[in-house]
């Protein structure tokens, strides 16, 4: 679901095939019936965003009909642990959580907690407010418990206020007839899938969910994989070979790029980014952010570690390992943050790498506007991307919306290399990191982004070379030596890979990241990375074939952390310990060698730790989880069927519609999700939904997606001949019924109109895109890939020009995947003609740019978070 | 024939190899495509939007040596409702158990996708390689037929005498172009480009014979699991061109996917043709004679 | 499923444009609507090539027999007629390949099995002989060298160039034959002949048109024969080839057809009438015949490549053969899987 993992990831798709080949069933739920669907067994269309009802409607199936793995659920999961009386569920207050604050449109999450734990936020906690998504918004590892138990529990699983029973509770209106009707989805079909997926799950056999962007996209992208954790957790499909919840990356190496992040708003490994408010003190850093019990409970060892690698000796105990030296965040610097206050003209430079904003964001007229409104652009790409060409050519250029000599930006363009070009990792969606090796030299001036980014620190220190301000430190006490090679004084990767690895004091490599010691005696650029050049060997760089060894290939690159192919994998034995089945065997503990054992993966626990094993009272970290909790991350080892933190929308998935929807929520009163964030501005104006008047102007469903011969926003790939002329023009598809009441002539030209631009696509009329019946009316989807702008070889209207920002407030990602919309026959106006016909169409649905978002259906205002 | 062919490489000659195309493990990626065209640095040949499905580069040709057919179809379902319809098929719990041990491969509800990668089949009975006045389609030691370039003269008689349209001439060149089933690899012991790009294996390649013993197994396989309209295509000696190189399964007819059902090597008729050729000739033997010497001298 | 869909309950969705086809008859199913097999690609040098060598090789025969019945007058027109048809034959070709060292490619080899190989061969024969006879017949004496070894060279080559003549005029027929051009391959026993008839009439066409009306006599007649046979063996070759002649009836290959029938009939009855008499006559019946046999060639040509773009014409035939179990075809399916297996794996026993 919220795949389409035969076109996105073909190559990973052969593990699909293959299973199939040995007798997996293959079901895909997508809006469309895509080049998945054509090799699946069974294809359930559904509309666009109903993904939470529709898996709603698999765990109702489940706990109606007594189908989960119960002793997993007891022994494994929270369903066992009783939650605060004050806990109220959306079935109670139509469609909120308790503790929404409608001032400030965001929950107050104190009633969402275990029973028994404190009232209090734990410190720090300072996105939960919706102002900041710093420290826990990737992790679970705020809550504080006790030795690692939650207070009160009740194994029968029949109290009231019980997770288990909250659930029932929560998805009991979640029926087939339900999921009928919000999802489009035939009743048949619903209980199709539950019942293959609860046959195939317990003990003897294991099912996996693979999900992409089609899930994270939504403004309740986050519950989308919730609703999933929760199916898996029941069936007892997670830690176990088979099982599992597959994330599939939206390129090459994004994993790679959360892992060591490219992201705001945490530190490699997952270390939450300080705040001012932390102070300078690593103790209080540590003590907010890390919970006492679990893997978590060692946060000092890694943030010590980390800050030793990067400082090296200038990190001493009395300055606290250079913590102060760690910049701090005061606020939300995600992306679209930063183009908005772009657009505000609060940012002067902007470095672009490796991404194509101008075609690849949402709203990317938006984007253009905004980087318009720099002072000035250094893009590294390996062509000149839209991104690097907004200034001269663009749709508002074309509009005489704007003009070169109005923009004033200074572009900068530096040709990159590309990964043929250079040394490195790719990190897959099971975190295992593969090396690369450079082929051929990169051409001319381009280089490597490890080269520009070393040179970068070189210059900019040489510059501040002798400089005795203290703001300057930080830089030059920085450990900037990597040993550069070959022509073009190219660093060398597998250095930095050293650097990351970490080592000892004596300078042997670290093995593994509970070797790591917060004394300042080791250093580690990643704490979950630990091990990556055991024995001072490039474990990534394994690549012995898959017939050589056993099915896991424990040798074939390297999985962080540890090498660990399956996360949690002590679930795959029962809580003595003893394997599920033979047929599932997977690691077990050897009682007579008193240690975890394995068919080849690394245990993910204490090795030597018994089944047995009840944490003393006192206990810290690993020590406080009991040798039957497998879910190590977790302060309680569990498995959270229900999240009483980490969330800012609530502990349990629950339907809502898209921000744009022409349906109204059937199951609660509040139409949207409360705590999405949305940017009432003049330049993101959004479509009147469901029964809102003019909602009738955009009657259609749009959805945005991708196709196997292209790459993202097409900087890789319209780029190259071969590629090209495989998708050479932007298209849309629509069922022959839309086309029909539309007059759209398959091969022809269709105008697709939102409220923030019309764009123009060729027609392709097709079976494979149908309505929908939801709700006693027939739905319309409009679907349009996004890949094409106005470089390259093959150029063509951006489908991101059309959709609104309006994002996920965990995540701060944009509802990309589903949309209103209009759609005519015919090439769109030229020129200014083009702003006056999307002009009527904002004055048909009585739109008036930078208003504010209308009032949800229950009436309450909804001012959004940021908004 | 072919093998007299191989039987002139003595001691070089090498098992015959070919490629098995599994067109049920397709997923239309075209990677195939594009690895042939990198390796084989074959030129661009962009078409434009067609419209046929997802298929924007129509068909194989001197610039196209792999070419992925999609095909779109829709099972009639006599389900109520306009287009909604197709999506509403009533399938029961019960049927759905029984279905969920099976392979139904490509059929979805009410409609499948074909997807197949097409190549040059370097057949058994190779039509262009027969016609070929210059030589310079030949028969190599693996048995696949090979064009050498710096002996085509383009007379292009080889374009329409392949049973399956295979070559064509390349513009500017005037040269004829076509699947080359990667001779350079192959005398690397390297497979050809298309089969290693192939993510799903739907490209197979290797040595012929156990090549279609696998195809033998897989058709069994599918047919077990009730897909009827499965079939090997060139699979077998006995047919039209004595079997193919490159032969498939697919699931439909072969003319659904722009193949012919009966291909016939032409060539096998070429004793037909010369006695055709020497009646007429005879004929007009006859008709000079007659006009010249029965007829009056003037 | 209605009965008039496939086997297996599928059938084709539109092509661009839009055109639903749900229900398409097993033997019309295509893909997209692409053509199975390639349109030749030779250009309109090759109809003129078939129409000149036809001449040549017809014209080298009249000239040669003439001569032996001493009707020098005619045999020397007729030798014009053999040296321009065969003479040109080359120019065409090397027009078509491009490069005059393509031709030379032509010679690397001899194969039975490509017919233009074997013309190739066939012409190069023919040309040559028929240049020296030619060139001899119709160059005055000299006491050169060169024309005395010309002259010693041509007693051979007169007949050469007669016999040559003969499969230089009908081979194109088997060249064209053999090709999976269905309207082509189809009528690989008539087209030697039609090509034999045009030779025929076109040679003593040009004839006719050439020499002095009593001289003219036999050339009078072989066009006649000639044009007779073209006319005859055309609707024969579109009977033979039933739904697979349509072509003929269509596009240019039905103009150029309907063009032929009306120039060949036309001059033929001109020259039956009137060319005994008048030597106005003779010339504008001979143009009117040439016309029509170059026409005759231009609607074959045609009709080939008509054929080869609608994938109705590759595939409705040999779906025919699989039907009337004439042949199994190329697939195979499980159901038949013991008895195909059992044959494929007895041929496969030879092969490798």
């Amino acid at each position: 679901m919220g795949s389409n993992m035969a076109e996105q990831h073909p190559v990973g798709f052969q593990w699909v095939v293959e299973a199939k080949e040995r007798g997996a069933t293959v079901m895909h739920v997508d809006p469309r019936y895509t080049r998945t669907s054509a090799v699946a067994d069974l294809h359930v269309p559904l509309r666009p965003g109903s993904d939470i009802a529709f898996l709603g409607g698999v765990i109702n199936y489940i706990l109606s009909n007594d189908r989960q793995f119960t002793e997993y659920v007891r022994h494994y999961t929270n369903a066992r642990v009783i939650i605060k009386d004050e806990f109220k569920d959306p079935e109670e207050l139509d469609g909120f959580f308790s503790g929404w604050v409608p001032e400030d449109g965001v929950y107050n999450v104190s009633t969402w907690g275990y029973a028994g734990t404190s009232g209090e936020l734990p410190a720090g906690k300072r996105e939960q407010t919706g102002d900041v998504s710093g420290d826990q918004a990737h992790g679970a590892h705020g809550m504080r418990l006790e030795h690692g138990e939650p207070p009160e529990e009740d194994w029968s699983l029949e109290h009231p206020n019980c997770v288990f029973q909250l659930l029932k509770r929560h998805f009991a209106r979640y029926t087939p007839e339900m999921v009928e009707q919000v999802c489009g989805v035939p009743r048949e079909k619903l209980l199709q899938v539950a019942e293959i997926l609860c046959r195939n799950s317990g003990r003897e056999r294991t099912s996996a969910i693979c999900y992409a962007v089609g899930w994270t996209q939504h403004t309740h992208g986050v519950q989308n994989i919730r609703a999933a954790s929760i199916v898996q957790l029941l069936l007892g499909n997670i830690g176990r070979p088979g099982g599992g919840i597959l994330a599939l990356r939206g390129h090459a190496n994004i994993q790679g790029s959360t892992d060591i992040p490219t992201l705001y708003d945490i530190l490699p490994g997952y270390i939450p980014m300080p705040h001012p408010d932390a102070g300078d003190d690593l103790d209080e850093f540590v003590e907010r952010n890390g919970p006492d019990t679990g893997a978590w409970g060692d946060l000092k060892s890694y943030a010590v570690s980390l800050l030793k690698a990067w400082w090296g000796d200038a990190a001493t105990p009395e300055n606290q390992f250079a913590f102060p030296y760690l910049p701090r965040i005061d606020g939300d610097h995600s992306h679209y943050q930063m183009m908005l206050r772009m657009l505000d003209g609060r940012t002067r430079g902007f470095v672009v790498i490796g991404q194509n904003p101008a075609v690849g964001s949402a709203n990317a007229g938006l984007q253009r506007r905004a980087l318009a409104n720099l002072e000035w652009l250094v893009v590294r790409d390996t062509n000149e991307i839209e991104t690097a060409a907004f200034w001269y050519d663009s749709p508002e250029i074309e509009a005489g919306e704007t003009s070169p000599e109005q923009i004033g930006t200074e572009v900068f363009f530096l040709p990159a290399a590309a990964h043929t070009e250079k040394d490195g990792t790719f990190t897959n969606t099971q975190r295992l990191l593969q090396w690369h090796f450079k082929a051929v030299e990169p051409p001319r001036d381009c280089r490597s982004d490890l080269w520009f980014t070393y040179h970068l620190g070189r210059r900019v220190r040489a510059r501040l070379a002798g400089s005795t301000e203290e703001r300057d430190r930080p830089l030059l006490d920085l450990t900037w030596d990597y040993p550069t090679q070959g022509p073009q004084d190219e660093p060398d990767a597998e250095t930095v890979m050293q650097e990351v690895n970490g080592r000892h004091a004596d300078g042997s490599f670290v093995s593994r990241y509970q070797e790591l010691r917060d004394d300042g005696s080791t250093t580690c650029g990643s704490w979950i990375h630990a091990g990556i050049y055991r024995d001072g060997e490039n474990q990534s760089a394994r690549k012995k074939p898959g017939g050589e060894q056993s099915w896991i290939a424990p040798e074939w690159g390297w999985a962080w952390p540890s090498n660990r192919r399956i996360l949690y994998n002590r679930a795959s034995a029962d809580p003595e310990g003893r394997p599920w089945s033979e047929r599932k065997k997977y690691v077990w503990w050897d009682a007579s060698e008193r240690r975890w054992a394995s068919l080849g993966d690394d245990p993910d626990f204490v090795p030597d730790r018994p089944p047995d094993y009840e944490p003393p009272e006192d206990a810290k970290a690993m020590d406080a989880i009991s040798g039957s909790s497998p879910f190590i991350l977790h302060p309680d080892g569990l498995g959270w069927l229900y999240a009483p933190t980490g969330l800012v929308d609530g502990p349990l998935p629950t339907h809502y519609e898209p921000h744009e929807s022409p349906v109204p929520n059937l199951l609660y009163a509040q139409r949207s999700v409360p705590t999405r964030q949305t940017f009432p501005r003049p330049e993101n104006p959004y479509n009147p939904s469901d029964v809102q008047p003019g909602a009738d102007v955009f009657p259609f469903v749009l959805a945005t997606y991708r196709l196997t011969e292209h790459h993202t926003a097409g900087g890789m790939s319209r780029t190259v001949p071969y590629l090209a002329e495989l998708q050479p023009e932007l298209f849309c598809e629509v069922s022959p019924a839309l086309a029909a009441e539309r007059g759209l002539e398959h091969g022809g030209w269709a105008t697709i109109v939102t409220t923030r631009t019309a764009i123009e696509a060729r027609v392709m009329v097709t079976d494979r895109v149908q309505p929908l019946k939801v709700a006693d009316r027939l739905v319309h989807q409009v679907g349009v890939p996004y890949h094409w702008g106005r470089k390259g070889l093959v150029k063509g209207d951006s489908a991101n020009d059309l959709l609104p920002l309006v994002l996920d407030l965990n995540v701060h990602i944009s509802e990309f995947k589903t949309a209103t919309c209009d759609i005519v026959a015919g090439r769109r106006p030229r020129g200014p003609a083009l702003s006056a016909f999307v002009e009527e169409y904002r004055r048909r649905a009585g739109v008036v740019p930078g208003e504010p978002v209308r009032e949800d259906r229950a009436g309450r205002a909804e001012g959004g978070a940021a908004g | 024939m072919s093998e007299l062919e191989v039987r002139t490489y003595g001691g070089e000659a090498r098992p015959r190899v070919g490629f098995f195309t599994d067109t049920s493990l397709c997923i239309g990626c075209k990677a195939c495509e594009v690895a042939c065209k990198e390796w084989n640095r074959v030129p661009e040949s962009p078409q434009g939007f067609t419209g046929n499905s997802y298929d924007n580069s129509i068909d194989l040709g001197a610039n196209r040596w792999r070419h992925v057919a999609f095909v779109e179809q829709r099972k009639e379902l006599g389900v109520d409702g306009v287009a909604a319809g197709g999506l509403v098929e009533a399938a029961s719990l019960e049927s759905l158990v029984t279905d969920t041990g099976l392979q139904t491969y490509q059929d979805g509800e009410g409609l499948r996708w074909l997807m197949a990668s097409d190549v040059c089949k370097h057949c058994t009975h190779a039509a262009c390689l027969e016609v070929c006045p210059t030589g310079a389609l030949f028969r190599t030691e693996f048995g696949t037929v090979v064009v050498q370039e710096d002996v085509c003269n383009g007379c292009g008689y080889c374009i329409p005498a392949c049973p399956f349209g295979v070559l064509d001439q390349r513009e500017g060149d005037g040269r004829a172009w076509k699947c080359t089933l990667c001779y350079d690899r192959l005398k690397d012991d390297k497979e050809p480009a298309c089969a290693q790009a192939c993510p799903t294996d739907s490209i197979q390649f290797g040595e012929l014979e156990e090549l279609r013993g696998r195809a033998d197994r897989r058709l069994e396989q599918l047919a077990e699991a009730g897909l009827e309209g499965a079939q090997l295509y060139l699979a077998d000696s006995s047919d039209g061109v004595g079997g193919a190189g490159a032969f498939f399964l697919l699931l439909d007819d072969p003319e659904v996917y722009g193949l012919p059902p009966d291909p016939v090597d032409t060539t096998r008729d070429v004793g037909e043709s010369w006695a055709a050729v020497g009646v007429a000739a005879a004929g007009l033997a006859a008709a000079l004679i007659g006009s010249v010497l029965l007829g009056g001298r003037r | 499923m209605t009965a008039a869909g496939s086997a297996n309950g599928h059938a084709r969705l539109g092509s661009f444009p839009a055109a639903v086809e749900r229900e398409a008859p097993r033997e019309a199913r295509s893909y997209h609507g692409q053509p199975v097999i390639k349109e030749p690609i030779w250009h309109p040098e090759i109809p003129w090539y078939f129409f000149a060598g036809g001449l040549g090789g017809a014209s080298a025969g009249l000239a040669w027999l003439a001569e032996l019945r001493g009707n020098e007058v005619l045999a020397r027109r007729a030798w014009i007629g053999a040296l321009v048809g065969t003479g040109m034959s080359p120019v065409l070709l090397i027009s078509d390949l491009g490069r005059p060292a393509r031709f030379l490619y032509m010679l690397r080899m001899f194969k039975v099995t490509s017919p233009m190989s074997v013309g190739s061969w066939v012409l190069a024969v023919s040309g040559g002989a028929a240049s020296a006879a030619g060139l001899d017949a119709l160059l005055p004496p000299a006491r050169r060298r060169w024309r005395r070894l010309l002259r010693v060279a041509a007693i051979p080559a007169r007949p050469a160039a007669a016999a040559a003549g003969l499969p230089l005029a009908t081979y194109t027929g088997a060249l064209i034959a053999q090709t999976a051009v269905p309207v082509w391959h189809e009528a690989r026993r008539e087209l030697p002949a039609l090509f034999a008839a045009g030779a025929a009439a076109s040679a003593g066409a040009l004839a006719s048109a050439l020499t002095p009306v009593a001289h003219a006599g036999p050339a009078r007649r072989l066009a006649l024969v000639g044009c007779v046979a073209e006319l005859a063996i055309v609707p024969l070759m579109e009977h033979r080839l039933g739904e697979l002649g349509e072509p003929y009836h269509r596009e240019a290959a039905g103009a150029y057809g309907r063009l032929a029938r009306g120039l060949t009939v036309a001059g033929s009855l001109l020259l039956a009438a009137r060319a005994e008499r008048s030597r106005a006559a003779a010339a504008a019946g001979g143009a009117l015949v040439l016309a029509g046999a170059a026409c005759e060639r231009w609607s074959v040509f045609k009709a080939g490549f008509q054929s080869a773009r609608d994938p109705r014409y590759t595939v409705a035939p040999q779906r025919r053969r699989i039907a009337g179990g004439r042949t199994r075809g190329a697939s195979r399916r499980v159901v038949a899987a013991g008895a195909a297996r059992a044959a494929g794996l007895a041929g496969r026993g030879g092969a490798s």
